[in-house]
């Protein structure tokens, strides 16, 4: 197992690679740059600008250089829209917001959701089942846009309890919207997997042979049905993880956390290449990571799974 | 908690003041209000702002930031009139092409240094230095400095920039050209000085908190990218006695409708009212529901050059969609914050400009919908041969709702079959600059008051014209009025001939529409520019 | 009564037993199971409903979906309210349009949308997360890690390509949504085939010198339905609100067009303006749509397991 888990993490590095060369291709690929505005530049300043940023070298020269930036500096290059802060700067201050909110969420809406999904799933067509079903439906049923407003007509203006938005260092009261609605319609997501899943296996030979054994029914969940049960939720679980953590850009915009998430599409649509880069690295380890230790954690549900 | 709750307490209060002795924390050196304890004065601003750096900001919120934090050479009052700031005032020669401000003595920065000339020779030469490579170095050019587009291109060292420093308190500029309102430039913010010793000890983290010097009323304390920035008070502000607010936050709320529910929570004290929501709100809060004149232009511009249209190349087909634009129905039912309707490019709010009388501003809107269906008629369109063309427009919900009505308003009128199409705002921008359009949105805001700001963008040399426009006696004019004395017959003339030509189709101009909590004291509503200082507010006691 | 109608179940149901007894094929019998699903036939029910309205829905409308109510546009939160009076039965929308034939036209939009979305998802994903799972070694880590490049490229670049260098068309609307939609399946379906394999009925076909192929579509598919199709039905409200971020950027549905991702979103926006329907009839349909399939997916998992058998 930890000469697979070298395999992978060995893997990591061209893989990136090609993620990064692929983001260059398309940034510059895209109409308009980083400084294209209702007002032109004169082509003077412009190609100033281009210099300065080193925009003027063949894309070649400068995936090059990014590269060397990153690896001998550890430097991901200055952002070009938000000219007071560069992208590592960019990073270290939203990322621990989306990572506060993101890690709370997905705690909840994990065992929200995996005891919600069992318990219908136990009682299958029951009144206990549907009222199940019927909260995971009012989760999904309003996107965290329309969540959102509502949460802070509710709180912040009719109750006057909570701050409409902002993060203040990650101080409970600014952290409760932006988690709840995160994390319901994942909640609701990892309920109907689980429950799906969980049926699937009650309903198979080997938990019909225990229940023939006479085992009881507690045994029978947490020793046997839980862990292959476990296998689709732990497949949901891995991205999902690292797009909560990451953050959500309607949450970050709506609340105005500060956090990483709205990055990703904000850099995008200013062509700020070096934080869209930046961002897309982010992610892109993020997501290599956790698909590995996804894989990891199915060995340890099922044995018999090799790689 | 509501809006109606906090009436009655400031009524209530009212009523105690009368009766018992006055507890507030002072009273307003000249109107004699009462100021409240706290002065905080927190507004929500749409995006994270570029940068504080005096030289490199570009965007509006990040100079309204800039304008507090740094002061230049002279300010603008409420009126938008020129009032001193560092400088206490200037001289010039017959020429009008050498300046000589002279600086007051008791100016410092907020790390105790005295603010010279030689701070502001800095700043100037940083704006144009390539190295530094400004957003807005082009203003140095627009501002007519020696040697600056030169220095900009390259080909002169900075130090060649004409600006001397001719001692401490006596700043020098020499001009490349003739330029009567050049002292009304110095209000930019890209001509703010900036702390040579700090920028160079920093590098290019001197604008963050803690690194900051400034020399404007307040000093930047806290900034939390994309959440909020704070900036207090500067006590070595040399007029720092008359400043009243002690502290401005600027919160970033992207979404309009978010801001709006958390001015009602109490949150804010300035938030922008939504497209539509304006009559409904000054119904419910006349104290607080705000409107006054802004100098930006809204349009849609043809295609003109060689890959637009053919129907567009027929000025009858030009007018009669202009013709048949209802300004009122966008301007009343869509917009519905005081917008004026638009029938010319140069908004009213203009300085030392008037709208000129244009035939179709005169007609009523049925007999404008008449003539256009006879134009229609006559340039060969009907309903077997229908108009058909795309206007392009950039992603957003109150651009959208204005191209759905002028469709609309064509299809039902004139029986045109326009087909709308958005972009995102970049793609937009490429698309629409390389006149890859047949018919697009326009909006233009004034960089200094003056008509020329506007005219100058339909004229042939214009980078700005996208809709390649070209009239010989539009571009005679508008070089005439660079120099004349008084410029608007000709600015008049020109405004006719694009009436009569029809490049654009004007559609309304801007409006500031804010909720502004009636405690706010001394908003420059009538600052076309919007050139706001936090020094000149103050808030009320309630 | 209720005696009766138990007995009478009962007795379908050992008659349903009855005739899988004497050996009907795999999707009668599938069928017939999901016939017995109560939830699962009132879900179709609905969703037939939804069709109906969308289909029928117009011959009732009074406006189109493009025209303006000039007289009403000027104070819609006042005169815009759902009404029989004025023709607009769901009110009007934030220009004055009418709802009822917006919503209809949104409806039929996302439904569209949502569900093409899912199809390309459950065929592409599943097929290539199967084929990864059961091959293993290097071609899955390959595969994979396409997959994890896939997830982390910035997505709004292609949308941004595929507008520039295509002509904007429902198409290319599909192609943008496919893009992405499958690769969360991919993960799942191939976790799922890494356990399967294992199974000793894999074993043995394996044993008994089936081809992989053969053995991915005969015997690991059919496994795999249950998770597939309610992930797929999850997917469905995902597709549709994705719709509406690719028609922000320009590539998806244009004006006067519209989808329940832009009406729920514009609706969303104004809640504070006493314009509740804006947001009210756009999100019931989004919602009996979701619901309905999800108990649908429900039913199909139950009706398609085969281990029920």
């Amino acid at each position: 197992m930890l000469n697979y888990i070298l395999r992978r993490l060995l893997i990591a590095i061209p893989t990136l690679l090609i993620l990064i060369v692929i983001c260059f291709f398309l940034m510059y690929a895209a109409p308009g740059g980083p400084f294209t505005s209702e007002r032109p530049l004169p082509p003077q300043v412009l190609a100033n600008i281009q210099a300065k940023y080193g925009l003027d070298q063949p894309i070649l020269v400068q995936m090059w250089n990014y590269l060397v930036s990153i690896l001998t500096q550890f430097d991901f290059g200055p952002s070009f829209i938000y000219k007071d802060r560069d992208v590592n700067d960019i990073i270290a201050q939203g990322f621990p917001v989306t990572l506060t909110y993101g890690t709370i969420s997905f705690v909840i809406a994990t065992l929200v959701g995996v005891s919600l999904g069992v318990l219908a799933a136990l009682k299958h067509n029951t009144a206990l089942d549907y009222i199940a079903v019927g909260a995971t439906f009012s989760a999904q049923a309003l996107p965290n846009f329309v969540m959102a407003p509502i949460l802070v007509i509710i709180f912040t203006w009719q109750l006057g309890w909570l701050p409409g938005g902002g993060w203040n260092g990650g101080q409970w009261q600014y952290v409760v919207m932006p988690v709840i609605a995160l994390s319901t319609s994942y909640m609701a997501s990892i309920a109907r997997i689980t429950r799906s899943s969980m049926l699937e296996t009650l309903h198979s030979n080997f938990i019909r042979t225990a229940k023939a054994k006479g085992l009881p029914t507690r045994t029978i969940i947490w020793r046997h049905a839980m862990k292959p049960a476990m296998m689709p939720v732990v497949s949901y679980l891995g991205p999902a993880f690292v797009a909560m953590i990451t953050g959500s850009v309607v949450i970050d915009m709506y609340f105005s956390t500060g956090g990483v998430g709205q990055s990703f599409v904000n850099s995008a649509l200013n062509r700020d290449y070096a934080v869209m880069l930046g961002v897309t690295i982010l992610y892109g380890t993020l997501t290599i990571l956790f698909n590995l230790l996804t894989d990891v954690v199915y060995a340890w549900l099922d044995p018999k799974i090799r790689y | 908690m509501t809006k109606m709750p906090r009436f009655m307490i400031a009524a209530l209060m009212a009523s105690t003041m009368l009766a018992g002795p006055v507890l507030a924390a002072g009273t307003h050196p000249v109107t004699g209000e009462a100021l409240a304890d706290d002065q905080t004065f927190t507004y929500r601003v749409l995006d994270e702002h570029s940068s504080v750096d005096p030289q490199v900001v570009e965007d509006v919120s990040g100079s309204e930031i800039v304008r507090d934090l740094f002061e230049g050479l002279m300010n603008q009052d409420a009126e938008g009139n020129l009032v001193p700031g560092v400088a206490t005032g200037f001289t010039t020669n017959d020429e009008k092409n050498v300046y000589t401000f002279t600086l007051r003595d008791n100016a410092k920065w907020s790390n105790g240094d005295p603010v010279t000339a030689n701070d502001f020779v800095y700043a100037w030469k940083r704006l144009v230095d390539p190295a530094l490579a400004s957003p807005y170095a082009w203003f140095g050019e627009l501002m007519s400095i020696e040697n600056a587009a030169a220095i900009i291109a390259g080909e002169k060292p900075i130090d060649e920039l004409g600006v001397t420093a001719i001692d401490d308190q006596t700043l020098e500029v020499r001009l490349s050209a003739s330029l009567p309102y050049f002292p009304l430039m110095t209000t930019h913010a890209s001509t703010f000085p900036s702390p040579q010793s700090v920028v160079e000890q920093f590098g290019d983290e001197w604008t963050k908190p803690g690194n900051i010097v400034s020399n404007g009323a307040y000093i930047l304390t806290e900034h939390v990218p994309s959440e909020r920035s704070v900036r207090e008070r500067n006590p070595m502000y040399w007029d720092n006695d008359k400043t009243i607010i002690d502290k401005v936050v600027a919160l970033v709320i992207n979404d309009e409708n978010a801001a709006l529910t958390r001015y009602f929570a109490g949150e804010l004290d300035r938030t922008e009212v939504p497209a539509g929501q304006f009559p409904k709100l000054k119904a419910e809060y006349p104290d607080e529901a705000i409107s006054f004149p802004r100098l930006c232009s809204y349009y849609y511009t043809f295609n003109l050059s060689d890959t637009g249209p053919e129907a567009f190349k027929d000025v009858k087909v030009r007018e009669a969609l202009s013709l048949a634009v209802d300004r009122k129905i966008i301007s009343e039912n869509i917009l519905a914050g005081g917008q004026p309707e638009a029938y010319t490019f140069t908004p009213g709010a203009t300085a030392g400009f008037t709208i000129p009388d244009v035939p179709m501003a005169a007609m009523s809107q049925a007999d404008r919908d008449a003539k256009a269906q006879a134009l229609l008629a006559e340039a060969g369109y009907d309903a077997s041969n229908p108009l058909k063309f795309t206007m392009l427009y950039n992603t957003s919900d109150d651009h959208q709702k204005i191209a759905v009505a002028m469709s609309q308003m064509w299809k039902q009128k004139l029986g045109v079959e326009a087909t709308l199409a958005n972009m995102e705002w970049k793609t937009f921008l490429d698309t629409r600059g390389n006149q890859d359009f047949e018919m697009a949105r326009g909006a233009w805001c004034g960089d200094y008051n003056e008509a020329s700001t506007f005219l100058d963008l339909l004229t042939t040399p214009s980078g700005y014209n996208d809709g390649k426009f070209t009239n010989a006696r539009v571009d005679e004019l508008m070089t005439q009025a660079k120099t004349s004395s008084d410029p608007q017959p000709l600015y008049t003339e020109v405004e006719q001939i694009i009436a009569t030509e029809v490049p654009i189709i004007p559609v309304y101009h801007y409006a500031g529409v804010y909720m502004m909590d009636s405690d706010v004291g001394n908003w420059p509503v009538n600052n076309v520019e919007q050139n706001w200082y936090s020094k000149d507010l103050y808030k009320k006691a309630e | 009564m209720v005696h009766d109608m138990d007995r009478n179940t009962r007795i379908a149901e050992r008659l349903v037993e009855a005739e899988q007894i004497k050996g009907r094929s795999l999707w009668q019998d599938a069928a017939a199971r999901f016939v017995r699903n109560k939830a699962a036939v009132g879900a179709t029910i609905v969703l037939i409903g939804v069709l109906l309205f969308t289909i029928l829905g117009p011959y009732f409308a009074q406006w189109t979906n493009e025209e303006i109510d000039w007289g009403r546009m000027g104070d819609i939160a006042g005169q815009g309210g759902p009404s029989f009076e004025t023709g607009h039965f769901f009110g009007l929308d934030e220009v004055g349009r009418d709802l009822f034939a917006r919503t209809i036209q949104a409806t039929q939009t996302s439904l569209i949308v949502g569900v093409i979305g899912a199809l390309v998802a459950v065929i592409i994903g599943t097929l290539y997360g199967a084929v990864s799972g059961f091959v293993g070694g290097w071609v899955d880590n390959l595969m994979m890690r396409a997959v994890d490049i896939l997830i982390a490229v910035p997505y709004m670049f292609i949308i941004i390509l595929l507008m520039v260098m295509f002509e904007r068309s429902f198409f290319m609307l599909f192609v943008g949504i496919g893009i992405v939609s499958w690769l969360d399946m991919s993960r799942i379906v191939r976790g799922q085939t890494l356990s399967l394999k294992n199974r000793e009925f894999i074993e043995a076909a394996q044993a008994a010198g089936v081809g992989w192929f053969t053995i991915v579509t005969r015997h690991i598919l059919p496994n795999l339905m249950g998770v597939v199709v309610v992930y797929a039905t999850l997917l469905v409200p995902q597709m549709i609100l994705v719709e509406s971020f690719i028609s922000f950027l320009g590539l998806g549905v244009q004006e006067p067009n519209t989808s329940l991702g832009a009406l729920i979103s514009k609706g969303a926006g104004t809640i504070i303006y006493g314009t509740i329907w804006q947001l009210a009839w756009p999100l019931v349909f989004f919602l009996l749509t979701i619901i309905s399939l999800f108990f649908i997916g429900d039913g199909l998992r139950d009706a398609l397991d085969p281990k029920d058998r």
